[in-house]
C-alpha cells in the first residue's frame, strides 16, 4: 500500500521521458491564440503536427504561428499519405526540420472513413524504424496488426477509438484492452475520443496515454476542455496503478453487518 | 537571364544560378522555418547558401502546420 501520494510514473517512449500522458493535436483550432491557450492549460506531453507546403501567397496565418515548437516534444505525423512511400517521404521532411526524431505514421487506406491501411502502415513502420526514427503508428483496433507493428519495431502503437474527427468515443473497448495486454510497448489511444471520461477509461484499462485533437479544438471552451483531458489522464492512470476492486455480481455490504441496533 | 522552376507546384522564374537562400529571401521565407526538397532530395539547411536552382527544378518548400 502506498501513502496515496503521486509517485514518479512518467511515460517513457524509446528512452524519452514524456511528462504528460496527454498528447495534444494542433489541427482544426479556431486560431493560434486558442491553440496556445489550450497548450498552456493542458501542458501536454507531446504535440502532433502535420507537414505541408508553405503558403507562399503570404495570406492566412498558420495555427502554429505563435507556438514555440522548441518548448514541446514534437510528434510530427504523415497525415495525407495513402501509401508507405508517401509516408516515408513526409517523415523525412519532418525530421529534416531538425526538431524531432519521433514520427506518427499515418497511412490512410480509405478516404471516407480515414481508417488506416494495414499493409502500408506496416511497410512504412519497417522502413522508418530502419532509418532510425522513433515510430508511433496510427492503427485500427485490430489486435494482431498492433502486434505486428510492434514486432516491426514501433516504439508505441496508436489504435483508434473511433474514426478520426468523429468524437464517437470508445467503440471497441475489448480490442483496446486486448491490445494493451498483447503488446509490450506503450499503447496510446488515438482518434475519435470525445470526452475526458473516455480518456480516463483508456488509462484505467492500462493504455499509456491518449492523443486528443478534435474533442479539444471543437469544444465550446477549448482551453477548459484541454485542462479537463489533462486531468482525466492523471486520474485514469492513478486508478490503473491503484487497481480496481472486484467486479461481479457478488454483493458486499460496505457497512458492518453486525451491531445493528434492533 | 532567368530560368523557370516549379516551386510548390507553381511555375516561377528565378535568376539563373540563384541559390536556395536567395530564392527564400525573394519569397520572404525565413530559412529556419522551412524544409526544402529539390527534385525529391532533401537539402540540408546548411547547404541553402550553396545549392543552386537549375531550370526545370521541382522545389518543395514545406514546414509544420497544425495536425492531429
Amino acid at each position: 500500500m502506498s501513502s496515496g501520494e503521486p509517485v514518479d510514473d512518467a511515460l517513457v517512449i524509446a528512452g524519452h521521458r514524456i511528462a504528460s500522458r496527454l498528447i495534444h493535436g494542433t489541427g482544426r483550432f479556431a486560431s493560434d491564440q486558442v491553440l496556445n491557450a489550450c497548450l498552456q492549460a493542458a501542458r501536454p506531453g507531446m504535440i502532433t503536427l502535420a507537414v505541408r507546403r508553405l503558403n507562399l501567397d503570404g495570406n492566412g496565418r498558420s495555427e502554429l504561428e505563435g507556438v514555440e515548437l522548441k518548448r514541446h516534444t514534437l510528434l510530427p505525423n504523415t497525415a495525407g499519405a495513402t501509401s508507405a512511400d508517401q509516408a516515408v517521404r513526409l517523415a523525412r521532411l519532418a525530421r529534416a526540420a531538425g526538431l524531432s526524431d519521433f514520427i506518427k505514421v499515418e497511412v490512410i487506406g480509405d478516404p471516407d472513413t480515414l481508417l488506416p491501411d494495414p499493409e502500408g502502415t506496416l511497410r512504412a513502420t519497417r522502413a522508418l524504424v530502419e532509418e532510425g526514427f522513433i515510430v508511433m503508428p496510427y492503427t485500427s483496433d485490430d489486435v494482431v496488426q498492433a502486434m505486428r507493428l510492434c514486432e516491426a519495431g514501433a516504439a508505441a502503437v496508436m489504435p483508434g477509438a473511433a474514426p478520426i474527427g468523429t468524437t464517437l468515443g470508445l467503440q471497441n473497448l475489448l480490442n483496446l484492452e486486448l491490445i494493451v495486454r498483447k503488446v509490450p510497448v506503450p499503447v496510446i489511444v488515438d482518434a475519435g475520443l470525445g470526452v475526458p471520461s473516455e480518456a480516463a477509461h483508456c488509462l484505467e484499462l492500462g493504455a499509456a496515454g491518449v492523443l486528443v485533437n478534435t474533442a479539444i479544438a471543437r469544444a465550446q471552451d477549448p482551453p477548459l476542455m484541454a485542462r479537463a483531458f489533462a486531468e482525466a489522464v492523471v486520474a485514469g492512470r492513478r486508478a490503473f496503478l491503484a487497481g480496481r476492486a472486484h467486479v461481479g455480481l457478488k454483493v458486499l455490504s460496505s457497512s458492518p453487518v453486525e451491531g445493528i441496533p434492533v | 537571364m532567368t530560368v523557370e522552376v516549379q516551386v510548390n507546384g507553381k511555375a516561377r522564374r528565378v535568376r539563373e544560378g540563384a541559390t536556395l537562400l536567395e530564392l527564400l529571401a525573394e519569397l520572404n521565407v525565413p530559412p529556419d522555418r522551412v524544409v526544402i526538397e529539390q527534385n525529391l532530395k532533401i537539402v540540408r539547411r546548411d547547404q541553402f547558401a550553396d545549392a543552386c536552382v537549375q531550370a526545370g527544378d521541382q522545389v518543395e518548400l514545406v514546414y509544420f502546420v497544425g495536425g492531429g
